[in-house]
């Protein structure tokens, strides 16, 4: 029998990959995926407690989160491909037309 | 030893090892296979903590759908990972970045460690056998916690025009500009015009 902190270890590792990805990436299609890499690393632990607790709320919320990652790559991907076309580049330093 | 523990080491060292490849690739179509290799190593362990449906919307959803439109993306903008990235940034700047994520899982590790509450070490032991099942989600999703789920498909629906509007721009103005039919467009409003 595994252990229920063996899966948030896991969880919290998959979570820290995803936040160094975040930060040094340059490539904006990688920092995408680090971003869905850290919402997987939250679902694992939600999966987990809700196996801890033995109630099944848990998975609906990853659900809902499932959903949400997909509606955020939708749009993302989508203002990549615009961008794209603007600035002919994936270099996350020349997206600076997105600050304010 | 148990074939658990195997089970888990296993799809655990798969999992992490495979999204520590692929932050490190240049190559975007590289990243995106590799996150499907740690996706399907998360799904098996979705499947050992009892959650067998979303195990499998996890391979349908993600590795079917999303990872999809990501490489849909990579090839419409015709990736090769020979791209200029850049030059990067300098040492000290690339120290603090490790630094600050170093950290932030560092906090999160505290966090795990001073979990032990009530059961939460070795989880509920004696689970109902239909526990993360198709049926069991589906009441949940249905009765519980169907305000949230309606509102999920307003979601939905606000990404997809959000995401037309957004990458379908450059088509309205090309029929509008410089486009190849604008002589076939563009005589007959002039008719109706004089």
């Amino acid at each position: 029998m595994v252990t229920i902190p063996a899966f948030l270890i896991v969880a919290v590792v998959l979570f820290g990959i995803g936040c160094v990805g975040v930060m040094i990436s340059r490539n904006i299609i990688i920092l995408f995926m680090c971003v869905e890499l850290m919402l997987n690393a939250a679902n694992l632990a939600l999966i987990a407690f809700s196996q801890a607790l033995g109630k099944g709320d848990g998975h609906v919320i990853v659900f809902l989160v499932l959903t949400v990652a997909a509606a955020e790559a939708a749009v993302g991907l989508a203002m990549v491909i615009t961008i794209y076309r603007n600035r002919e580049s994936i270099n996350i330093d020349r997206y600076g037309i997105l600050k304010w | 030893m148990t074939i658990d523990t195997i089970i888990f080491g296993i799809s655990a060292v798969v999992a992490i090892f495979s999204a520590v490849m692929m932050i490190g690739q240049r190559n975007p179509v590289a990243s995106v296979l590799y996150f499907i290799v740690s996706l399907v190593a998360q799904a098996v362990l979705y499947v050992q903590l009892g959650a067998l449906f979303l195990g499998a919307v996890l391979i349908i959803v993600y590795a079917g759908a999303i990872l999809v439109l990501f490489l849909f993306v990579i090839m419409i903008l015709n990736l090769r990972g020979s791209e200029d990235l850049g030059t990067g940034s300098p040492p000290l700047s690339r120290l603090t970045k490790f630094l600050v994520a170093g950290l932030f899982v560092v906090e999160l590790g505290f966090i795990v460690r001073n979990s032990v509450f009530s059961n939460v070490s070795t989880g509920v032991v004696n689970l109902p056998e239909s526990f993360g099942s198709v049926e069991e989600v589906a009441k949940l999703i249905f009765m519980k916690y169907l305000y949230p789920f309606e509102l999920t498909s307003i979601l939905l629906l606000t990404a997809i025009v959000g995401a037309v509007v957004l990458a379908g721009k450059k088509v309205l103005q090309d029929t509008e500009g410089t486009g190849s039919e604008k002589d076939n467009v563009k005589p007959p409003a002039k008719e109706v015009k004089s």
